[in-house]
């Protein structure tokens, strides 16, 4: 099993989903977050005083995938959520020693 | 015989009966209270009051970071509750009681003697009561103006010290020259609801201590975004409706003063909102949310010495005028000179109410004002000169008074919050709460 993570622009976020339960993939988890890479901020102006704010809201979703599904989830993923401009964000993969089901116990990929 | 006898007695009965009236009033020579001007008194009252509560409050809350927003409100609040007791002690007493030139009398100490029937000759068809609340009102909102030049750095103990100082040594002696009958007023000085009295005195004030205590920790490099614009906009709005009991109530009774004060009030805040707006963005591109708010503050500013006194083009001269001026005062100014006024007491409160008294001198109309109330373009030039002088003695004394008090207090117990406690937030280090 292999946890993906991603981080995306927002507005992407219907498009990321759709891209995923297409392939079969049952639930994620979804965080709103700041960050920056190499995308600079917007200026916000008040009263003539002018403050770069770095900060940029993005979304980080959280999946927990089989390993045999993980290559097609990126690429479906990286597709959706891609708009050719910087500041589309980043995907990491992690390795999941175990998952488990809380209502039945049920583990394994069973659970996920 | 019966009819006619008893058809006497009853026309003798009936004289007798209208004379009654006039045997009264010669008795007791009481001046008549109208019921519509003390209608009106009690409403203008109301709205005032709602101005700096919670009006002025949201509006200031607004604009600081979050961590400060609860000590912001607080100084609106308790700045209400201080000055309302002054004001019932001593204050009302100097300032709207005969004295000299330039201060009032003692005669109500405590409003000893305002009884339910007293009348202040000031105002002479409402009660008394009526009028020194709708006095306390304009004395309340005066200083809680100044708190937007020193938001996010004052101690409360000081704040408190130097807002009871201040209501007694500043505002007391100016509203006693310019509206309770001393040499301001005598001079000819027009200021119909406060350009000089609250106006320049809270934004001369807050400039001496924005300099006196300082820039805040950050200013220039941090972010200090308003942390809830829609605050602002609440309380700038609340401003903006209670105004009409400022200018308006300031004619004292429900009359054609008052109807034309209201009208005037609402063409040059519009036009000063919409001037602000365009200046804004034409100069960088965005017209903002809280520039069109200030505008409109801006405007709201600059027509109160005037509401009295102009026609509606002159309040929307006045209002374009104040727009674009504030605007700059507000952004350029403040640049140049490297002031931390934080909520720009001074740029829109100082500024706008020199340019509004400025102006009245102008625009002002023995058409609208009465006989002897006229300004430039009435013929009567000298009454921009008349209206230099008072301001700049309103300034003067305002600048001094206030430099010697914050020195006082500052040698006493310290004027300014720890850099930590600033750091961290006045709210909780002032008050122990915060709003997450």
């Amino acid at each position: 099993m292999k946890m993906v993570m991603a981080i995306f622009k927002p507005f992407k976020l219907d498009e990321v989903r759709d891209a995923l339960t297409s392939l079969g993939i049952q639930g994620l988890t979804v965080s709103e977050v700041k960050g920056f890479g190499r995308q600079k901020g917007q200026t916000e102006i008040y009263r003539g005083a002018e403050y770069a704010v770095s900060f940029l809201p993005k979304v980080k979703i959280e999946v927990v995938i089989d390993d045999g599904l993980v290559e097609r989830a990126v690429e479906a993923l990286q597709k959706a959520a891609r708009t050719d401009k910087i500041g589309d964000g980043k995907i990491f993969v992690f390795p999941i020693e175990q998952a488990i089901r809380i209502r039945t116990g049920e583990s394994g990929t069973e659970a996920l | 015989m019966k009819r006619t006898f008893g058809s006497a007695l009853a026309g003798l009965g009936a004289t007798g009966l209208l004379l009654l009236p006039a045997m009264a009033l010669a008795a007791d020579d009481k001046p008549k209270l109208d019921t519509g001007d003390t209608a009106w008194m009690l409403t203008s009252t109301a709205l005032v009051l709602m101005m700096t509560v919670p009006g002025l409050a949201l509006f200031y809350g607004g604009m600081v970071r979050k961590k400060n927003v609860l000590a912001t409100v607080m100084q609106s609040f308790a700045v209400t509750c201080l000055v309302t007791v002054l004001w019932m002690v001593i204050t009302y007493s100097l300032a709207f009681t005969p004295g000299n030139a330039f201060i009032g009398g003692m005669g109500r100490f405590f409003l000893n003697g305002m009884g339910l029937d007293a009348v202040n000759d000031l105002a002479k068809t409402i009660p008394e009561s009526v009028y020194m609340t709708f006095q306390m009102t304009f004395a309340i909102i005066t200083p809680a103006l100044i708190t937007g030049a020193f938001a996010e750095r004052m101690k409360f103990s000081a704040l408190m010290w130097f807002m009871g100082l201040w209501a007694i040594v500043v505002y007391a002696p100016i509203a006693h020259w310019v509206w309770g009958g001393g040499f301001l007023g005598d001079w000819g000085v027009l200021d119909y609801a406060g350009g000089t009295v609250v106006h320049i005195n809270a934004g001369v004030a807050g400039l001496v201590c924005a300099l006196v205590l300082g820039k805040r920790k950050g200013y220039g490099t941090d972010n200090m975004a308003p942390h809830n614009l829609v605050l602002s906009v609440i309380g700038a709005s609340l401003l903006w409706v209670g105004w009409f009991g400022f200018n308006a109530g300031s004619a004292t009774a429900a009359n054609t003063n008052a109807g034309m004060a209201m009208a005037v009030t609402q063409i040059a805040t519009a036009a000063a909102a919409l001037a602000w707006m365009f200046a804004e963005w034409m100069t960088r591109g965005k017209p903002s949310v809280l520039g069109i708010v200030s505008g409109a503050v801006a405007g709201l500013v600059a027509i109160t010495p005037a509401s009295g006194f102009v026609n509606p083009t002159g309040a929307l001269v006045i209002g374009i005028v104040a727009g674009v001026v504030c605007f700059w005062a507000a952004t350029s100014l403040k640049k140049m000179l490297g002031y931390d006024d934080s909520l720009d007491a001074f740029g829109v409160h100082g500024v706008g109410g020199f340019v509004g008294a400025m102006l009245t001198g102008v625009f002002a109309v023995e058409a609208i004002g009465g006989e002897g109330k006229k300004g430039l373009i009435d013929g009567n030039g000298a009454q921009v000169l008349t209206q230099l002088w008072g301001c700049l003695v309103t300034m003067a004394w305002c600048a001094v008074a206030t430099f010697i008090i914050l020195k006082a207090i500052d040698v006493a117990i310290g004027l300014r919050v720890t850099t930590e406690e600033e750091v961290e937030g006045l709210d909780i280090n002032l008050h122990g709460e915060t709003v997450h």
